[in-house]
């Protein structure tokens, strides 16, 4: 009998990433901060993660913490997680576009990285001359991709066109010929980001299908996607990485079922540390007035949940710290597109009681809560932005911190066409006979 | 069963954090020669699809900056150009410094230019920055040439230069151009992934290098005391020798070419280890 034979060892595998000052970018910058120094003077160029308050990381993120497993070769093993969950980071480590921060890889074999197709396609040249550009930088030879060319254009389905510049393709096909290419690659060990989340459903299939017969060659996938049915049908063995850790390392259905189940309730709370991460703005004093603490979505019962149907009232929950005493706070929050595109927005200074009171803010931590009516959006995904602005001294905002889902209910469960609109309120109709009022001309 | 016999087995990538300064992996570069020949095949064949204006240009900027100084520097200024033709010693210092300064200029670009490739995909970086300098020698081999057809008008027609044996070694002179414009490329590459406005000095900067570098004045026309000093700058040395080639005038002393070789190879050292450094943190620092 054949041992199990364990082609990638990853072990105590961390990634930090370093956030505010590298460097300021620029040369000038760096010696106006080190003027600025020699002089005693505040540096004028410090960032917001210079003034984080106690209890946080600092400047400091692990984009991977401690993650530890073992590849047998021949297995094809999934990896899930949410947005930010740390996938992304570990192939990059794997196919050594980023160094880890401690911790190693072994890995037996040839290794190929899908994490993008048609990485320096170049739009001037033609079809073919691309092929042979991408295979090279995928790693093969001149000799490898002659040898393979004929199979490649014949996957592609672009005999026609091979001889093209690429910039005359259209997306689709771009994408095709991208695919053929990496699908050749025959390399031992093969790791896949999304990239079928590209192309259209026929070529999906196709690029699904050969990922099986890679699979089944006995080469080494690892896969890396959110299409939980690719997963299913594809990977036997599946990890799930979860705020960088490795939080579960099973069975695909198990896994995918966990993620599934938790994956309803969590994320409807961003904790100070998501949101120091995310956070963007504008400081202009060392010493901070105002600090996210926390933002969260909730239901009338307090439950935080994110999805809703659209016949509950939404709240939007913003805990923030006062560090030192102020006259008044400005909290906006945003309802936004998959794009940042604002479909909808409230002020606190647009609830009259609010306005009025400039009562004085003394230190401590505040919680506002602003209701997103029931009735209000259509079925489809929405984001939040929140932004907590203290005059013109500090003004943070945290883009798209929160995701969450809205089931249209319909108003009187009959006809329910789920377009994808952002805004569905119930409006008034009427329908009587003959054409429409006229107001008499008599007072104009 | 033992549990342990797989640590002795052979892994053929390990990888880790950085730690060391001499962990090259040039032997990464030679596997991926196809890659190099391919970038440059890109290039030559976007060069060609390019109006006919573009490789034209090639012709007429090494004539028009010749001329120019030949107004300035000979006929204005007067300085001397020891006994060479003027319009030959101003048109060789130019086509040799254009091979340099396009390689560094196109070289020192390598990070910002290829950052969304280097982040998708691993091969060895300096295969950018090589392929830039043997891309560079299509349009240096159209100059050297529109050179080469002055020179031999201008012997057809009186001038009294002549060809010295150097000549044969005219391939070493452009090779250590190509290493040293490769070196200095790849510097001043990873220092713009920490200081993006480098970018704007170093254009200023090659004006001012190329102003030592004999372009616009012999070497012969430099101080006694100072004449070392002037040496040090390899590409000083390069425009002497690539001028005692053609003409058989300019400072060919064995010891300044050990110099300017030893500063030389320096500088590519001290570039490719810089630039092997960066090159695995990069994509976290932009």
């Amino acid at each position: 009998m054949s041992m199990p034979e364990t082609v990638i060892k990853v072990d105590g595998l961390s990634k930090q990433y370093r956030y505010g000052v590298i460097g300021h970018g620029t040369l000038y910058k760096d010696l106006e901060s080190w003027w600025a120094r020699l002089r005693g003077k505040e540096d004028p160029n410090v960032r917001i993660t210079e003034h984080i308050g106690p209890g946080l990381d600092g400047e400091w993120f692990w984009a991977l913490k401690d993650v530890s497993f073992e590849v047998q070769r021949g297995e094809v093993l999934g990896i899930i997680g949410r947005n930010g969950a740390g996938k992304s980071t570990l192939l990059k480590i794997l196919s050594r576009v980023t160094t880890p921060t401690t911790g190693v890889v072994k890995i037996k074999g040839r290794v190929a990285s899908l994490l993008e197709v048609g990485t320096g396609f170049h739009q001037e040249l033609t079809g073919r001359e691309n092929v042979y550009l991408n295979g090279a930088i995928l790693g093969m030879t001149k000799v490898e991709i002659r040898s393979k060319f004929d199979e490649i254009v014949d996957f592609s389905g672009l005999e026609k066109f091979i001889d093209t510049p690429v910039k005359r393709y259209s997306s689709g096909m771009y994408v095709r010929l991208a695919f053929a290419v990496a699908a050749h690659l025959e390399p031992e060990i093969l790791f896949v980001d999304e990239v079928l989340a590209v192309g259209d459903v026929e070529f999906q299939k196709k690029c699904l299908g050969k990922m099986e017969d890679v699979a089944k060659e006995g080469r080494t996938i690892l896969f890396v996607s959110h299409n939980m049915a690719a997963i299913r049908s594809l990977c036997r063995r599946t990890i799930l990485l979860d705020k960088g850790e490795l939080l579960m390392d099973s069975a695909t259905n198990q896994v995918v079922a966990y993620y599934l189940g938790q994956n309803l309730l969590e994320g409807a709370i961003a904790s100070a540390e998501e949101i120091e991460a995310r956070m963007e703005g504008l400081i202009r004093r060392k010493h901070p007035f105002i600090r996210f603490r926390e933002i969260a979505m909730l239901d009338r019962s307090g439950v935080a949940r994110r999805s809703f149907n659209s016949d509950e009232d939404i709240v939007v929950s913003v805990t923030f710290e006062c560090l030192q005493p102020i006259p008044q706070v400005y909290i906006r929050v945003t309802v936004v597109d998959e794009d940042a595109l604002p479909v909808l927005e409230s002020l606190n200074l647009d609830d009259s009681s609010m306005a009025k009171s400039s009562h004085q803010l003394a230190p401590g931590i505040y919680n506002a809560s602003c209701v997103l009516p029931k009735n209000t959006f259509g079925g489809r995904q929405f984001f939040l932005t929140v932004h907590l602005v203290y005059l013109k001294t500090e003004h943070l905002f945290v883009n798209k911190i929160l995701e969450f889902d809205v089931m249209f209910k319909g108003y009187n469960n009959e006809y329910v066409p789920n377009y994808d609109v952002f805004i569905r309120p119930r409006l008034s109709w009427a329908i009587r006979p003959g054409y429409r009022e006229r107001l008499s001309t008599s007072r104009i | 069963m033992d549990g342990t016999y797989r640590e002795q087995e052979k892994w053929d990538l390990v990888i880790q954090p950085r730690k060391q300064w001499f962990d090259l992996h040039l032997q990464d570069l030679w596997r991926y020669r196809d890659l190099i020949s391919l970038f440059v095949k890109r290039d030559f064949v976007t060069f060609y699809k390019q109006t006919a204006f573009g490789p034209l240009w090639y012709i007429i900027q090494p004539i028009l900056i010749t001329v120019v100084f030949n107004i300035v520097f000979s006929k204005v200024a007067k300085i001397s150009t020891d006994g060479i033709p003027s319009f030959l010693f101003f048109l060789s210092g130019n086509v040799a410094w254009g091979y340099f300064a396009s390689c560094f200029d196109q070289a020192s670009g390598t990070f910002v230019k290829n950052a969304s490739i280097f982040g998708k995909v691993y091969f060895p970086r300096l295969t950018a920055p090589v392929s830039v300098v043997v891309i560079n020698l299509v349009k240096f081999g159209i100059q050297l040439t529109l050179f080469i057809g002055f020179y031999i008008y201008f012997i057809a027609s009186g001038s009294t230069v002549r060809p010295t044996l150097f000549i044969l070694l005219l391939p070493v002179l452009i090779f250590q151009m190509a290493l040293l414009s490769l070196g200095m490329g790849i510097l001043v590459s990873s220092l713009t992934t920490k200081y993006r406005d480098l970018t704007f000095v170093m254009t200023f900067a090659v004006q001012l290098w190329m102003y030592a570098s004999s372009i616009v004045f012999p070497a012969s026309r430099v101080p006694e005391k100072f004449l070392p000093f002037y040496m040090a700058n390899p590409m000083a040395s390069v425009i002497e020798l690539f001028r005692y080639s053609f003409f058989g005038k300019g400072i060919h002393d064995p010891f300044y070419i050990a110099v300017s070789w030893a500063v030389t190879i320096m500088v590519l050292f001290g570039g490719i280890m810089l630039f092997s450094r960066i090159e695995k943190s990069f994509m976290d620092t932009v």
